[in-house]
């Protein structure tokens, strides 16, 4: 076992997960290290939040604190926000707009894409005090990270040996996106949600198309999605990232791309099943489509509710997952109200979601109590993709290949 | 009279607010759409997207029916660790009229106790409602509650 490493795994069973890679500390240290700032490309935002010139947001990938801004030149910047003097945050606001990036602790100033433009009191005063002669201003900007945009969603990573993003996400996925990201994205607004658990257990939640029919009553309840629904499983990145997706039977009456509206509610057990209906707007019978992309961002589409997810860890037992939750330009009035009322279905008191909100943490005491046991992932098999049936663990494995692959564990 | 000094809406004002609050904290949900007119609207967003001017809540129900319908669903088919919440209400003010309504708003603080019995303050905000008068009740017409606490722990269940 190399010395540097806190850890290894005992075999190479990826279907048993060592409840240590829950709560261990050191571990949690390496993945900011060998992931975060590592080989992954992050999502960090939508092009949509940063608009125009000047325009910032700030966020993180893994620990690290992060500003995205828009240049003068149109260019979407990542950079750490982090002030190249003292290490204070450079912006401490969610959002703004701003010519140039301030420090207040000492009034350093940085351009747009985290050049530094100004040193204050740098000839010192009354020629005393002041820079260095040898002080070399253009080595001491911001850390840039490399950027990638699709489809109006912004990717950073730290590593120049990542692969480009559509290489790193692969065909399959990137046909996932294609199909979800058709038209210029609007924000509807915001959820944020603190999960008790290491950021992996949410992950793999994800992942786990098999508990959606079983943890998620409502879906079973009020007919969203029951396991005998067609759809299935594939798998990007050599099993890194994942789609799940359900697709209900055709009807006579449908008519894909003509604007119908259907309640999915089955029984009438709803008094007002507005927050039930569907509008074909994607060209198919897709009902639910959750995607992951390596490591933490997840891309969803629940009948018209959009929305891509954004995990953030904030130490081993715990994380904040970001909700930004999405129209497209241009949606009529009738599809505007319909995606506010189908939102009821998601976000942290989403009735068909809150429940992956509590798991996460009944996994995380319980993983507590003893760290070398192991949990069982039997179902299906491999890694491998699955037409027809998401009663498989497949795409959890697959990550848990990714994350032995960033970790060299 | 005018609104702002008519102390008998003012005490009225006051019964609707710990009607809900105690209904909601004693869990007796199945009576809360009672305080709604039928059309009423409640919703739960947080100041940060009211404040960025964007539409989405937590919570939006678009008549008392779903409102209803939440609770059916918390009852039936949601799961999650038992937990209990206590409203602490305060500065509640009749601010304009509004129709044949008022518009109105008061503080609250959220506590929610968990089964095993640790206790966090969980939401802490501002009720803005439009209250009307129904066969001599007054009801919401429209209750919103916009959240400070931005970041929902764990989850929301239960109405604020
Ligand atoms: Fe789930």
């Amino acid at each position: 076992m190399d010395d540097a490493k806190p850890f290894a795994w005992p075999d190479d069973d990826i279907s048993r997960v060592p409840y240590q890679v829950y709560t261990d500390a050191a571990l949690y240290a390496l993945e900011q290290e060998r992931i975060f700032r590592g080989a992954a490309w992050n999502y960090v935002g939508l092009e949509a939040e940063v608009p125009n010139e000047g325009d910032f947001k700030t966020t993180y990938i893994g620990d690290a604190p992060i500003v995205v801004t828009r240049g003068a030149d149109g260019v979407v910047n990542v950079m750490v926000n982090r002030c190249a003097h003292k290490g204070s945050l450079v912006c401490f606001k969610q959002r703004g707009n701003a010519p140039e990036l301030t420090c207040v602790y000492h009034n350093w100033t940085y351009g747009l894409a985290g050049e530094l433009t100004g040193v204050a009191f740098r000839r010192g005063v009354g020629g005393k005090g002041g820079l260095r002669a040898s002080f070399d201003q253009k080595a001491h900007g911001l850390r840039r990270l490399r950027v990638e945009t699709y489809r109006g969603l912004i990717f950073a990573t730290f590593s120049n040996a990542t692969p480009a993003f559509k290489d790193y996400a692969g065909p399959d996925m990137i046909a996932a996106m294609d199909r979800v990201l058709v038209k210029p994205l609007r924000v509807l607004g915001y959820h944020s949600q603190i999960l008790p658990n290491n950021w992996k257990l949410y992950v793999e939640n994800n992942k786990d198309s098999y508990h959606a029919s079983l943890l998620h009553v409502f879906h079973n309840t009020f007919g969203v999605v029951r396991p005998t629904m067609g759809g299935g499983i594939k798998l990007g990145h050599d099993g890194w990232h994942h789609l799940s997706y359900t697709q209900r039977e055709a009807l006579a009456d449908d008519h894909i791309g003509k604007e119908k509206v259907r309640s999915l509610q089955e029984s009438y057990k709803l008094r007002d099943a507005a927050m039930m209906e569907h509008k074909l707007e994607l060209g198919d019978l897709v009902t639910n489509s959750i995607q992951t992309i390596f490591p933490t961002l997840v891309v969803q589409q629940i009948l018209n509710a959009l929305a891509t997810r954004q995990l953030i860890p904030k130490g081993p037992d715990r994380s904040e997952l970001i909700w930004t939750i999405l129209g497209f330009e241009g949606d009529d009035p009738d599809l505007h109200e319909l995606r506010l009322k189908v939102n009821n279905l998601v976000g942290p008191a989403g009735l068909i979601s809150m429940e992956d909100g509590c798991v996460g943490g009944w996994v995380q005491r319980a993983a507590k109590g003893d760290p070398a046991a192991r949990s069982i992932m039997p179902m299906g098999e491999g890694v491998e993709p699955s037409e027809g049936s998401r009663i498989t663990e497949a795409a959890v494995r697959g990550f848990w290949r990714g994350w032995r692959a960033c970790m060299g564990i | 009279m005018d609104f702002d000094t008519d102390m008998t809406l003012l005490a009225r004002l006051n019964a609707l607010y710990a009607a809900w609050a105690h209904i909601v904290d004693d869990d007796r949900l199945e009576e809360l759409p009672d305080l709604m007119t039928r059309e009423g609207v409640y919703r739960v967003q947080t100041r940060e997207n009211h404040e960025l001017g964007l539409p989405l809540s937590l919570i939006y129900c678009d008549g008392a029916d779903m409102l209803a319908d939440r609770i059916t669903a918390m009852r039936t088919a949601n799961v999650f660790e038992p937990h209990v919440y206590c409203h602490a209400i305060s500065a509640v003010a009749v601010t304009a009229r509004e129709g044949a309504g008022w518009r109105a708003r008061g503080n609250f603080t959220v506590a929610r106790t968990m089964a095993e019995g640790e206790t966090m303050i969980f939401a802490c905000g501002r009720y803005f409602d439009h209250v009307v008068e129904v066969d001599g009740a007054l009801k919401f017409r429209e209750r919103v509650a916009i959240l400070d606490s931005r970041r929902i722990d764990t989850l929301l269940v239960a109405p604020i």
